[in-house]
C-alpha cells in the first residue's frame, strides 16, 4: 500500500522542526484549522447518526465508556508504583491516556477510507463520550483524600471548551439537517477535509518536534509507557469492539480511540485542576511519542488486529 | 498655552503579570475580587525557567496582564498571586509607579 499522504505531511513537519527550520504555521491558522476539523468531524458523524436508531447505541455507548474509564485506573498505579511518578504527575498522565485525541481519530478514519474499509459513522459519538470521563477520574485520583477538588472548574473547562462545543454542535447540526440538508456544505466540510487535515498535521509535526526536549526530562520509564500503553489500550479496544459486533473498520477505530492520548483537552483541564503536575511530562509523552507512534505504527497495527479478531469472538 | 488644558496626573501602581495563557481568566477573576477595576491583556512569548514559550500552539502561549490600581490593591493582588500560582505556574510579576490621567478609573 502506498504511504498515507497525511502522515507524510506530519513527518515533514517533524523533520522541519528537528532541523530547526524557520517554517512556522501561524497560531491563527492552527486555531482556524482546528475549528474546521472539529466541525467537519462532528457534521460527518451527525449525518451518520441520523440514519441510526439512537436506542440501539445506548448499550454499546455504556460498554465503551465504561471500559474506557478503566484505562486511567489501570495507568495510574503503574505510573505511580513502577514509574515512581508523584501522585499528581501519575494522575495527570493517566488522564491524558484515558482521554482521546480527535486528530488521531481523524487520521485513523482517513487510513480506513484509503483502504476502502467501511466503518460505523456514529463512531464520532464515542469520540465525544470518551473525551471527558478520564479527565474527571484524573482529577479525582490526584485529589483523593486531599480536600476540595476543582471538579466544577474542570467540568466547565471540558464542556464549554471548544472541542466539545464544536464536535457536539457539528453532530447536532448534521443530525438535524441530515445528508440532503448538508449537501450544499459538502464541498467545504467534506471535500476539503483531507487537504486541510494535511496542513494541520504539518503543524502537529512541528509541535511534536518542539516537545522532544521535554522527553529528556521524562525518563526511560515514561518513554516506554508512551508506547506500551497505547498497544495495551488498542488491544482492549479491538476486543471490546469485537464483543459488541462492530465491523472491522469500527473495531480499528475504537482501538485507535482507546490507544490515543489527548493533547488538547487534557492538558488544558489538568493545568487548571492539578497545577502541581508537570505538563512537560504528560504533553511530552502524549505528543512527542504516542501521537507519532499511533500515526505511523499504531493505526495499521490496530487495523490488522481488528481484522484478525473479526469473527473469532 | 492655556493653563486650564494642563493634564493632571495622579500616582497609581501598575502591576504587570506575565503568565501562562491558560490561567488568564483565573488571574483576572482574582484581581477583580481583590479590588481591581479592570485589566488589559496581550499575547506574549519568550523564554525563561519554563523553557521556550513561543505561543506556537495554545498551550505554549503566554499573556501579559497589566493592572492599573491603587498601591494597596496591587499589593493584595501580588501577595495573592505569589501564594496561589508561583509554585506551579510560569509567572513573572512586577510593580511600577506610574502617572495616570482620569485617576477615578483606577
Amino acid at each position: 500500500m502506498p504511504f498515507e499522504p497525511v502522515i507524510l505531511f506530519f513527518l515533514l513537519g517533524l523533520l522541519a522542526g528537528l532541523a530547526r527550520s524557520d517554517l512556522k504555521i501561524p497560531a491563527v491558522l492552527y486555531e482556524s484549522l482546528s475549528i474546521f476539523l472539529l466541525l467537519a468531524i462532528g457534521l460527518k458523524g451527525g449525518v451518520e447518526l441520523a440514519r441510526q436508531s439512537l436506542a440501539e447505541l445506548l448499550l454499546p455507548a455504556l460498554v465503551i465508556v465504561g471500559i474506557g474509564a478503566v484505562l486511567p485506573l489501570i495507568a495510574f498505579p503503574v505510573l505511580q508504583r513502577l514509574g515512581k511518578l508523584s501522585r499528581a504527575d501519575a494522575a495527570s498522565v493517566a488522564a491524558h491516556y484515558g482521554s482521546v485525541s480527535v486528530v488521531t481519530f481523524a487520521v485513523g478514519a482517513a487510513y480506513l477510507a484509503n483502504l476502502g474499509q467501511e466503518y460505523e459513522g456514529y463512531m464520532v459519538v464515542f469520540l465525544v463520550l470518551l473525551e471527558f470521563p478520564a479527565l474527571m477520574i484524573g482529577v479525582w485520583l490526584a485529589r483523593r483524600g486531599q480536600g476540595e477538588a476543582k471538579l466544577g472548574k474542570v467540568l466547565h473547562e471540558v464542556f464549554a471548551g471548544k472541542s466539545i462545543v464544536l464536535l457536539v454542535g457539528g453532530l447536532l447540526i448534521g443530525w438535524l439537517a441530515g445528508a440532503d440538508g448538508l449537501k450544499p456544505l459538502d464541498k467545504v466540510f467534506f471535500d476539503l477535509f483531507k487537504g486541510l487535515l494535511a496542513i494541520f498535521l504539518l503543524e502537529m509535526g512541528l509541535v511534536a518536534a518542539s516537545r522532544i526536549g521535554d522527553l529528556r526530562r521524562a525518563g526511560a520509564f515514561l518513554l516506554g509507557f508512551a508506547v506500551v500503553m497505547p498497544l495495551f489500550a488498542g488491544t482492549l479496544g479491538a476486543l471490546t469492539a469485537s464483543l459488541l459486533g462492530l465491523s472491522v473498520g469500527g473495531a480499528a477505530l475504537l482501538a485507535t480511540l482507546y490507544a490515543s492520548a489527548s493533547y488538547i483537552a487534557a492538558p488544558a483541564a489538568m493545568r487548571i485542576a492539578v497545577p502541581e503536575a508537570n505538563p512537560a511530562l504528560s504533553i511530552g509523552a502524549a505528543l512527542g511519542i504516542t501521537f507519532p507512534f499511533n500515526l505511523v505504527i499504531g493505526i495499521p497495527a490496530y487495523y490488522w488486529l481488528a481484522s484478525q479478531l473479526q469473527g473469532v469472538l | 498655552m492655556n493653563a486650564s488644558m494642563t493634564a493632571s496626573y495622579t500616582r497609581r501602581s501598575l502591576l504587570t503579570v506575565i503568565c501562562e495563557a491558560s490561567i488568564e481568566s483565573l488571574v483576572a477573576a482574582d484581581a477583580r475580587r481583590l479590588g481591581a477595576h479592570g485589566y488589559t491583556a496581550s499575547d506574549a512569548r519568550g523564554w525563561g525557567q519554563h523553557g521556550q514559550r513561543d505561543g506556537g500552539w495554545p498551550l505554549s502561549g503566554n499573556v501579559r496582564i497589566d493592572i492599573l490600581c491603587e498601591a494597596a490593591v496591587a499589593d493584595a493582588i501580588a501577595a495573592h498571586l505569589q501564594a496561589t500560582y508561583f509554585a506551579s505556574y510560569a509567572m513573572v510579576c512586577y510593580l511600577s509607579d506610574v502617572s495616570v490621567l482620569r485617576s477615578d478609573k483606577f
